[in-house]
């Protein structure tokens, strides 16, 4: 079993490894180390860089967690770790 | 019908709903105080969090600071929503598989020592403390100004609509209540962004509009050119660009991020899923509706920014319209006519310019300044009531357990019965709210200052500590105690010498580096880094059933 869970636990660092690099890329290097050179490139109304800054980033933020969601369902699926529902339980009883 | 009678109509009837779930949701076991019994479905934990992590400040004072700001008021933006990315990987599912009531718990357990969990305990209740006193002194200046009731008055109202649904439903009756607050902040700070955005540049989507361009009643063009425009006309730096050095930008936003990542009151709310899954998912939903009010935010600023410079620079005095009087008459805004030829000037020269206006009239006024209909004014009334309540009640929530559980139950009065632990819960909230509606009435005159201390004590302190004790299986008390200690002697002294101490020297060529107070809880968390690291180097390794429990945490669904 530990065996197993320490595959898991590396996969786990791996997703995470990824998906907190992008994380900062978006947070501090576009948003903020080379904001003024982003700012070149223009979208509508918008400096690119301005745009991440106040928008973009926060945009990111909100698909990163739902890609982490997702990922983290197929390792679990992978290695059986799928919770029971205790909700779903719970409505099933008081159904029945 | 008038705008003070609407506002009450709005304000009661939102008060009723509160007061009804509070009646709907008693808690009746230590467990549903704490954490509403690890039966909250994540979609509504994702609501609750939002509206527990919105407060006043985000209501009412964020998008005016953005507006002076300009693209460094992303600090904020970024900061207080960046973190969530990193409580849901590294902290939310792990700290709910290990399964207890409060961030203390999981200090005192990990690293086994009492001396940790008081440490986790002070801090808990001093960053509690310092938020809920600007939250009251919110809920007392919407109330005098929307209904002109007394200041003090006003707290108190809202003093004992918390105390009712925080003391008879604990976490249970503040979740519920904080999902309706939500709904009800949200639309009120959404209703006026979009009628301003249609009214500005014809797009229904603020978040679109604000890099749209001008109607032409407005003149056309791109709207944010406009507003660099005016700004080198006044004498401004361009809003679109920064003024701070991107080294102080870069500290502050990491100060902040990893801040939000570390408050036990948010920390907290991942405890009342009932799952691993749960808890990444409710953060998911969390961040999403944050999301909508915090894109909303800089457009909000970069309107109200255009629209005042249009209505106030160069106008007469005497022709200003009815809610620069109301705004005058309770001293946030201020003209001295200067140069005495009755007008007004706005410009950046100090010697020059007339008129000083609150930040956190943006919000406040925007739906007045841009002439929207009485009723959205009444609907900011309750929006920014909902959003300092539901803040209020979820930190008074971790002052009472920190306490009831923390302090006493796990440490002084480890033989006291369930009963009688939910008994001194519900008398710590009680003393949390009289003494936060004490702060609301005299408010210290240094809650702005606070703020940096809240994030940046949280960032060196809790942060790291939790994020080693997860991912760290041979860090040690010794390591994470002399780690928590250097990061917050280190933050706390910095920052009470610029803030306190000698704030006459509070400018960036005295800074260390550059880095300004709100960003050296950056540093304290590095520091709390290596010093945990090299400490537990030398230090002997935690016991047996420490390291099984890290282990268990982080797979889900094993028992700890």
């Amino acid at each position: 079993m530990r065996e197993d869970d320490n595959k898991y636990w590396q996969e786990n660092i791996r997703i995470l490894k990824i998906l907190l690099g992008i994380w900062f890329v978006v947070s501090f290097l576009m948003s903020v180390i080379f904001v003024d050179q982003l700012d070149v490139i223009r979208i509508g109304g918008f400096k690119f860089g301005f745009w991440m800054a106040q928008q973009g980033s926060i945009y990111v933020y909100v698909i990163l967690i739902f890609v982490y969601l997702k990922m983290m369902d197929n390792l679990d699926h992978k290695y059986h770790h799928e919770e029971k529902d205790i909700l779903a339980e719970e409505k099933s009883d008081q159904a029945s | 019908m008038s705008l003070q009678l609407l506002t009450y109509i709005f304000v009661g009837i939102t008060f009723l709903v509160y007061i009804g779930i509070a009646i709907w949701s008693r808690a009746s076991s230590t467990q549903e105080f704490y954490i509403a019994g690890a039966h909250v479905p994540p979609l509504a934990n994702g609501l609750a969090t939002a509206a527990d992590w919105m407060s006043a400040a985000s209501f009412i004072s964020m998008a005016g600071i953005v507006s002076y700001m300009g693209r460094d008021g992303s600090v904020y933006l970024m900061g207080w929503t960046g973190g969530y990315v990193l409580l849901a990987l590294m902290i939310a599912p792990y700290l709910r598989d290990f399964g207890k009531f409060t961030v203390p718990d999981f200090i005192g357990d990990r690293y086994y020592s009492q001396l940790a969990r008081m440490v986790a305990v002070v801090c808990a209740i001093f960053v509690s403390f310092t938020y809920v006193a600007g939250q009251m002194r919110g809920v007392g200046v919407v109330f005098s100004r929307f209904l002109e009731v007394d200041i003090n008055l006003g707290v108190l109202i809202g003093m004992t609509i918390v105390f009712f649904y925080a003391v008879l439903g604990g976490m249970k009756g503040i979740t519920y209540t904080q999902v309706a607050q939500y709904c009800v902040l949200i639309f009120a700070y959404m209703v006026p962004a979009v009628f301003i955005s249609i009214l500005m540049t014809g797009n229904v989507i603020p978040q679109i509009g604000f890099g749209s361009e001008l109607n032409e009643s407005m003149g056309g063009g791109y709207l944010l050119d406009r507003l660099d425009g005016l700004h080198e006309e006044l004498g401004f730096a361009a809003y679109t660009a920064g003024v701070r050095s991107s080294l102080d930008v870069l500290f502050i936003t990491a100060a902040l991020i990893m801040g939000t990542a570390g408050l036990p009151h948010v920390i907290i709310r991942f405890f009342t899923v009932p799952s691993v899954r749960a808890a990444r998912k409710s953060a998911g939903y969390a961040l999403f509706f944050i999301a909508i009010l915090y894109t909303t935010a800089p457009a909000i600023a970069a309107f109200a920014r255009t629209n005042l410079i249009n209505t106030v620079n160069n106008a007469v005095y005497t022709e200003m319209p009815g809610w620069f009087r109301t705004w005058e008459n309770i001293n946030l805004i201020t003209f001295d006519d200067k140069n005495g030829d009755g007008r007004i000037q706005y410009v950046a020269d100090p010697v020059i310019n007339e008129l000083n206006v609150d930040r956190d009239i943006i919000v406040l006024a925007n739906p007045e300044i841009a002439q929207l209909p009485d009723w959205v004014i009444a609907l900011i009334a309750a929006g920014g009531l909902a959003a300092a309540l539901s803040t209020a009640a979820g930190l008074l929530l971790v002052i009472s357990t920190s306490i009831s559980h923390d302090l006493l139950k796990r440490n002084l009065m480890p033989n006291i019965s369930e009963k009688q632990e939910l008994k001194f819960a519900r008398i710590a909230i009680f003393f949390a709210v009289c003494i936060a509606g004490y702060f609301g009435i005299n408010p210290p005159g240094f809650v702005a200052q606070v703020v940096a201390f809240a994030f940046g004590l949280a960032a060196s302190s809790f942060f790291p500590a939790i994020v080693l004790g997860i991912f760290s299986v041979r860090m040690n008390k010794e390591g994470a105690v002399s780690g928590m200690i250097a990061g917050i002697v280190f933050t706390a002294t910095y920052i009470i010498y610029f803030k306190f101490i000698n704030p006459a020297t509070d400018t960036a060529e005295n800074w260390w580096f550059g880095i300004s107070p709100e960003g050296i809880g950056t540093v304290g968390m590095l520091l709390n880094f290596i010093i945990s690291v090299v400490v537990c180097r030398f230090t002997p390794a935690p016991p047996q059933n420490v390291v099984d429990m890290v282990l268990d945490i982080r797979v889900p669904g094993k028992p700890s």
